[in-house]
């Protein structure tokens, strides 16, 4: 395959930043993304040319290290993680738009790489359990409700990418928030800190200076971890009755 | 430089004035609209049943609650809890909407939708739209009854709520009507994504049917509500009602 | 598992020291003095942990916050260290390569977490789990630590669950359990095919807590580059900064080594595109022992490479070989055919053929070997690849073997196995492009683990004072080969349970004399983290680090994977030699080193891996034998199957750094079982 590639180039956060037009043959339709993200390097790299920078890690779909926006979609056309999106998604003679996640909370690191460590924030604020080491009791004395388990483990599969934000209008985390909120607030062990974990989570979503939901559902639709958009409905239900409790 | 995030961690939270805080007084704003709505298009109904019953329904909401309320009283805990609303509602969509401006400064050159309705990314321009259709709808119903039909500004016009309203969807104030209709598409647009939103915003929504049943109820409001409203303007344009 | 398991307190040795006989590595290395681990705890196995920690010495709580541990790598092992050293109140800090702690590689382990909780009912117990683990890991481990983490996999479960781990559960509520990797007992927790996804976001947000508390500091987009030993004791690391580039010094009383595995050694494998080997490398360097580095483990079911654009490998979880059977067409004209029109007759399942006993669910060095050999004979199935053969030629094969879920499909319905695989039978479509509900998975071994590791003696302490390492980037409990679902366990016990009462007789002695940032030693650290940035940034020669990291890994692929003979050793230490002088004048490097530069990150972890590969053929060459992962093909039986030679080799390799051009020294750690003994495996 042959492709055109619009690639977003900024040196660092400072600096501004444009695409830039590259051509790449030789593309194999097996090849993920990356991969031939990686062939492009190589051959910028033989052109004396500084390669693009983008973040990846596991790829294989989980650790949540790589991100993009392809062609207006993050993470590309497909349900998963830009890792796992393989070349046969594309067709021979495509122009590809590659660019960053856009969010001020997100600021360019350099070219594709965004700072994302807002998002450890907002888990440094509540987006735990308070358990200290050898305080656990035994695990099967506190039985949880298997459907309660299966929803804190379906919204608990969240990877932190960042589609999320990247792909709503108002760059709003609510899906990533509501993730969290749901998975720890339908176990047993997260009711004690259940509505003071909304409370301090919610401060450092907005402090970081995330958007508001507006329920549009973009996020939902392009998170590869499929967490669906009721995640946000929980979260606001569980502010609500925090609201209320004082 | 280095591109560090300087935010430091919160403390003590101040959810009251979070970004979900507004977004429920955005959707507890938005529910009495809804609801006003709903009872001011059952109402405009009326206008079927013929000059009378229209005129009567009309004085019956100034005399309503009376001696209780002093005459015209509901109608001014109406208007007062609806300017209350409004407050709130605009209020809250310019914070969220600035919100979202500073958050993306630098927009993507490419951009598809691909989960969100038409309706529910015309929020922002469709609230706009609507608070100028109602400025107008006061001026001209309410607040200065302007008759843009036969007959100008005499009293027996204006100070007839069914004339009045009967005078301003005449055939040749064709243009009236279109901008009635219109501006039912742009309610129509608006309270579809606007039900939904706000009963998930009000947290009844943790279940995929459940979040279904509230994009259906989402379709009802908007097509109960705007088609009732259209009716009115449509039936005397074509002048079934006169 | 087979006949003759009784349990032995402990009390009395059951096999002599090893002598070794053979001395196929002469010449490669220097014998250095035994090497005998001075914290080795004795009496009853039992009690051997219980009383450890009864005796090292408590840390005044006050005195904490005045002693300062660095912890590098975030996963399992040092995000859980980090959490729990945080909780006590110590001051941390906590380095990582990666943009947040939660993306370590320890999240992408899939299959589960042993714990010998016997909540089946089964039979099993904390000896049993010791039991199994000494013996899959061929008895090359120490008994000691094993028993410690089999007593300690229980607490883990504990804590995870306290912390919101949502491991899967049965209706009422209870925790659920499955057998794994051929265990004969239900003792792994799971949380479907996410566990170790779940099990790092626990840790991570137990660490994140204790960076909200202020006990921990965490440093992301850091890389350790060197290990700063001063007066004989690890003092801190140089990092780099690699946004801004910028070297930095970070001291403290003592270092934690938590960095992972060194699997990229071999370009393709499972580990993340990050992971390496240049902190526990770096150590070794400055005097710290690498143990057994030639252990190996490499995963039986793996997604088979496509082509030269590869860039890594993808596993799938081995728990589909519970109802998955594995197979190659009896015939080699039938490779090409599609898999659907062979006929039942002319199918071989091999593993069920060769072993009945155990079948699909053999051990995974023997179940990545069987597949090799179907693949050398020619039955393999899949694309066509060329390969060079070791006298030069070029040969062609298909590099896979078929794991057919259609029987399962048609016992249990395509529902159940949808509800057991979905996401990982997902996941392979979408790599391969192939619905595995209607044509059989392809499969092949890749690189997977890592048993080898810096030597450590039973507190988790290197033979340098003051340092620790712990996890996978340790050698300490696995052997020569790990069993499946025990790499999170001893993450996880390393990290909660095991370094925090250990490190504690270390930390009694503070507070320690401060260093200054002008000790002699400071500051050579750092001068020479400068120049060998400066040397990489100034080669500018044709090739990209890239093409020299690959055929690294060809080399070792070739010569030091699955199997072994002294002859490939040899020309692989050659053909390292070789390039490690090509990548040390050949090699291109652009940009700048005072900003992010992700080419030039890559240029330092190379340049280990070349050097580690140098010394895990060495370590591989001497050792001949076939012990776990670790297959030397001089060593086998009659019909095949891998051969110990215990009199030998049941010995810890221990290599200590022999200087830039010197061979390196061998320290042998002899291995006296008292609580189990030594037999020959046998899975027919």
């Amino acid at each position: 395959m042959k492709l055109t590639l619009k690639i977003w180039r900024q040196a660092n956060a400072s600096e501004k930043g444009a695409l830039k037009t590259y051509e790449l043959d030789g593309v194999s339709q097996d090849m993920s993304f990356l991969e031939m993200l990686d062939l492009l390097n190589e051959q910028l790299l033989q052109n004396d040319e500084e390669p693009v920078a983008f973040d990846s890690d596991c790829r294989e779909g989980i650790c949540g290290m790589c991100s993009l926006m392809i062609n207006g979609e993050a993470h590309g056309p497909e349900v998963t993680t830009t890792c796992q999106l393989h070349m046969r998604s594309f067709k021979d003679g495509d122009t590809i738009t590659i660019e960053p996640w856009r969010a001020a909370s997100f600021p360019i690191v350099k070219d594709l790489i965004v700072d994302r460590s807002a998002f450890d924030r907002i888990i440094q604020n509540g987006g735990y359990i308070s358990a200290n080491t050898g305080s656990a009791p035994e695990a099967n004395s506190v039985p949880a409700p298997r459907d309660k388990a299966m929803r804190a483990f379906n919204t608990a599969t969240c990877i932190g990418c960042g589609a999320c934000v990247a792909a709503c209008p108002n760059g709003s985390a609510s899906l990533f928030l509501g993730a969290k909120i749901t998975h720890l607030g339908e176990l047993p062990q997260g009711q004690p800190e259940r509505y003071s974990r909304v409370q301090t989570m919610l401060a450092q979503h907005d402090a970081e200076g995330f958007g508001g939901c507006t329920n549009i559902g973009e996020c939902a639709s392009a998170c590869p971890k499929e967490i669906p958009l009721d995640v946000i409905s929980q979260l606001n239900k569980d502010l609500r009755k925090s609201l209320i409790l004082g | 430089m280095r591109a560090v995030a300087t935010t430091t961690l919160i403390k003590g939270a101040r959810s009251t004035r979070s970004t979900i805080a507004l977004k429920l007084l955005m959707a507890a704003s938005g529910i009495v609209f809804i609801l006003f709505v709903l009872v001011h298009m059952y109402g405009n109904l009326k206008a079927f049943s013929g000059e009378l019953a229209f005129n009567e329904y009309a004085e019956h909401l100034r005399t309503f609650g009376e001696p209780m309320l002093p005459y015209g009283g509901l109608l001014w805990i109406i208007r007062v809890v609806l300017l209350a609303s409004l407050v709130a509602h605009v209020g809250s969509a310019i914070a969220l909407a600035k919100r979202a401006h500073a958050q993306r400064p630098v927009k993507y050159s490419v951009k598809k939708n691909k989960a969100s309705s038409l309706s529910s990314r015309t929020m922002r321009w469709g609230g706009v739209a609507l608070f100028l259709f109602v400025v107008w709808h006061l001026l001209q119903f309410t607040i200065v009854k302007i008759n843009v039909g036969a007959g100008g500004q005499a009293p027996e016009v204006t100070e007839n709520p069914y004339r009045l309203l009967i005078s301003a969807f005449q055939p040749e104030q064709w243009w009236m009507v279109i901008i009635y209709l219109l501006a039912m598409l742009a309610l129509a647009f608006h309270l579809h994504h606007g039900t939904f939103s706000a009963i998930q915003t009000l947290g009844f929504t943790n279940t995929a049917e459940s979040r279904a049943r509230a994009r259906v109820a989402g379709w009802v409001v908007a097509i109960v509500v705007a088609g009732g409203f259209s009716l009115v303007p449509l039936f005397t344009v074509f002048g079934v009602i006169s | 598992m087979a006949a003759g398991t009784h349990y032995l307190p402990g009390l009395t040795p059951t096999n002599e020291a090893p002598v070794q006989k053979s001395d196929d590595a002469a010449g490669y290395y220097v014998l250095g003095d035994k090497l005998v681990d001075p914290k080795a705890p004795t009496g009853p196995i039992a009690e051997r942990w219980t009383n450890r920690k009864f005796e090292n010495r408590l840390v005044n709580p006050a005195n904490r916050r005045k002693l300062s541990i660095i912890i590098v790598g975030t996963g399992l092992a040092g995000g859980a260290a980090a959490a729990t050293l945080g909780e006590a109140g110590y001051n941390v800090k906590s380095f990582c390569y990666q943009d947040s702690p939660r993306r370590a590689h320890s999240i992408a382990a899939q299959g589960g977490i042993n714990a010998a909780k016997n909540y089946k009912g089964d039979g099993d117990s904390a000896y049993r789990l010791f039991y199994d683990t000494v013996k899959g890991g061929d008895y090359r481990a120490r008994e000691s630590n094993v028993y410690r983490l089999a007593e300690e996999s229980v607490n883990i479960i504990d804590q995870c669950v306290a912390q919101g781990v949502p491991f899967a559960r049965e209706y009422g509520g209870l925790l659920d359990n499955r057998s794994f990797g051929g265990v004969q007992v239900s003792r792994t927790f799971y949380a479907r095919g996410q566990t170790g996804q779940q099990l790092l976001i626990g840790a991570y947000q137990a660490m994140e807590r204790q960076v909200a508390a202020g006990t921990v500091e965490q440093f992301t987009r850091h890389e350790m580059l060197e290990l700063i030993v001063a007066d004989g004791k690890a003092r801190g690391i140089i990092a780099r900064d690699m946004v801004t580039g910028e070297i930095e010094t970070h001291l403290a009383d003592v270092v934690v080594l938590a960095t992972g595995g060194y699997g990229n050694v071999f370009y393709l494998s499972t580990n993340a595109m990050g992971s390496n080997v240049t902190a526990t490398w770096r150590a070794h360097r400055k005097g710290a022992y690498m143990a057994n580095p030639c252990y190996t483990q490499i995963h039986p079911t793996c997604i088979p490479v496509t082509g030269a654009h590869q860039s890594k490998l993808t596993l799938m979880s081995e728990s589909l070989r519970n109802d998955g059977r594995i197979w190659v067409p009896k015939n080699a004209e039938d490779c090409a055919k599609d898999p659907r029109e062979i006929p039942e007759e002319d199918r071989d399942y091999f593993l069920e053929r060769i072993y009945p006993s155990f079948g699909n669910l053999v051990p995974r060095d023997i179940a990545s070997r069987a597949a090799k050999y179907m693949c050398d004979e020619g039955r393999g199935v899949g694309p066509e690849v060329e390969e060079t053969q070791p006298d030069g030629t070029v040969k062609k094969f298909r590099r896979g073997v078929y794991l057919d879920l259609g029987a399962a499909i048609e016992r249990l319905g395509k529902d159940a196995i949808e509800e057991k695989y979905d996401n990982l039978l997902d996941m392979y479509e979408r790599i391969t492009g192939e619905n595995p509900y209607e044509v059989p998975m392809r499969i092949y071994p890749a690189v997977h683990y890592v048993m080898g590791g810096l030597w450590v003696d039973y507190e988790l302490s290197t033979n340098i004072p003051g340092l620790y390492c712990t996890g996978e980037a340790n050698f300490s409990d696995h052997g020569a080969n790990r069993l499946g679902a025990s790499a999170l366990m001893q993450g996880l016990a390393d990290g909660y349970f095991v370094l925090p009462n250990t490190i504690r007789e270390y930390l009694a002695d503070g507070p320690f004399e401060p260093i200054s940032e002008d000790h002699p030693a400071v500051v050579e650290a750092k001068q020479s983290v400068q120049e060998r940035i400066d040397k990489f940034m100034s080669i500018n020669g044709t090739r990209s680090v890239e093409s020299i990291h690959k055929e690294l890994g060809l080399i070792m692929w070739e010569y030091c994977g699955m199997e072994r003979t002294e002859e490939g050793l040899k020309k692989a230490i050659g053909l390292i030699r070789e390039l490690k002088k090509e990548f040390w004048t050949n090699v291109k490097v652009l940009g700048s080193a005072d900003s992010l530069n992700q080419d030039l990150e890559k240029a330092g972890r190379v340049a280990d891996f070349i050097e580690l590969g140098e010394l895990m053929c060495i370590d591989a060459l001497n050792r001949r034998e076939s012990c776990g992962g670790h297959f030397r093909a001089e060593s086998q039986t009659e019909d095949g199957e891998a051969l110990r030679h215990d009199d030998e080799f049941a010995y810890v390799a221990a290599w200590e750094f022999g200087g830039e051009d010197g061979a390196p020294i061998l320290h042998k750690e002899d291995l006296i079982y008292t609580a189990i003994e030594m037999k020959q495996r046998s899975y027919k």
